[in-house]
């Protein structure tokens, strides 16, 4: 069926008169599980040549399609997979410094926010887990466009107390450490319960964990598992 | 593939607003398929379907468009038609 002239009208008044827009594209899929190395120095290299690379056409790609169809995008965002698996033996002063590389690749991007800052601990709390918990005042407030999130709860794991007291302490503290702008670390950090896998939504996105992977990033036997 | 766009056009009516756009469009080799427009006290409202080939081209149309809207005070829009489409229709 065509498209009527009172139809096209209502679209442009849309977009002119009320302001429609894309809210934000976020490109997700980008895992950081193969950027390990047990130099720290070299991780911060691999992360920051992954994520600028895989999402080096993202800026350009939304202006396009922007332009394309006539409707504004606002902001672009990246979603990664949780930092905290690349932590495992890092200090806390490593992992500020990991924040900073993100915060360096967004901004080279130009994208407006990073996400995947996270850890996972409704399970329990692992060594990098910990060193992602005890770096997020300092990460949160020297970094612009990074955020965090720290899933603490699922209906089918309960709820972790110990994560739960440790974030009330870094809420506080990031809210202090960023008090002459608003507080706006703590804008930054989502504390989940029943987080979504993969999902694109800030502060609290991330990506690739507990979702399939592609067979090369996998490595495992199954037959079963990535295909 | 064929490709199509909708070009609206928007502001106070006066003399060559039609002649101006449509020059821009020939000049740029696109095909004007369907035309329609309304004039509602004094506003002028015209919607073009034309024929592109390829969609990158659009940004550089819209830049060609510029010197006519600011001489004749209008809006120009171009939007690939799939817009409207996926606005209007299930």
């Amino acid at each position: 069926m065509p498209i009527g002239f009172t139809e096209i009208q209502e679209t442009i008044r849309m977009v002119e008169m009320e302001h429609l827009d894309i809210r934000t594209v976020t490109m997700g899929g980008i895992s950081l599980q193969d950027c390990a190395d047990h130099d720290f120095e070299k991780v911060k290299e691999n992360v920051y040549q992954k994520i600028t690379s895989y999402a080096k056409d993202l800026q350009k790609t939304a202006n396009q399609v922007a332009t394309e169809y006539g409707v504004p995008i606002i902001n672009k965002r990246v979603a990664i997979s949780p930092a905290a698996e690349l932590l495992g033996r890092a200090t806390k002063q490593q992992a500020i410094e990991l924040a900073k590389t993100l915060d360096k690749a967004a901004q080279s991007l130009n994208v407006d926010f990073i996400g995947g800052f996270s850890a996972l601990v409704h399970k329990g709390i692992s060594n990098g887990d910990q060193v992602l918990l005890d770096a997020l005042p300092e990460a949160l407030s020297q970094t612009e466009r990074v955020c965090a999130s720290i899933s603490v709860a699922t209906t089918r794991t309960g709820i972790n107390m110990d994560a739960v007291a440790q974030l009330g302490t870094i809420i506080h503290q990031t809210a202090v450490l960023t008090k002459d702008n608003n507080s706006i670390g703590c804008a930054k950090l989502v504390v989940f319960c029943n987080p979504v896998e993969d999902n694109p939504f800030m502060a609290g996105a991330f990506h690739g964990a507990g979702g399939r992977r592609s067979c090369s990033e996998c490595r495992c036997q199954w037959t079963w598992c990535c295909s | 593939m064929q490709r199509r766009a909708v070009v609206s056009v928007v502001g106070k009516d006066q003399i060559g607003i039609i002649s101006n756009v449509t020059t821009v469009l020939s000049d740029n080799k696109m095909n004007i398929l369907d035309i329609s427009q309304t004039i509602l006290q004094d506003f002028f409202t015209m919607i073009m379907l034309i024929d592109i080939k390829d969609p990158s081209n659009l940004e550089k149309l819209q830049n060609k468009f510029k010197p006519v809207e600011d001489e004749l005070g209008l809006k120009i829009n171009i939007q690939l038609e799939d817009v409207f489409q996926a606005m209007h229709r299930v």
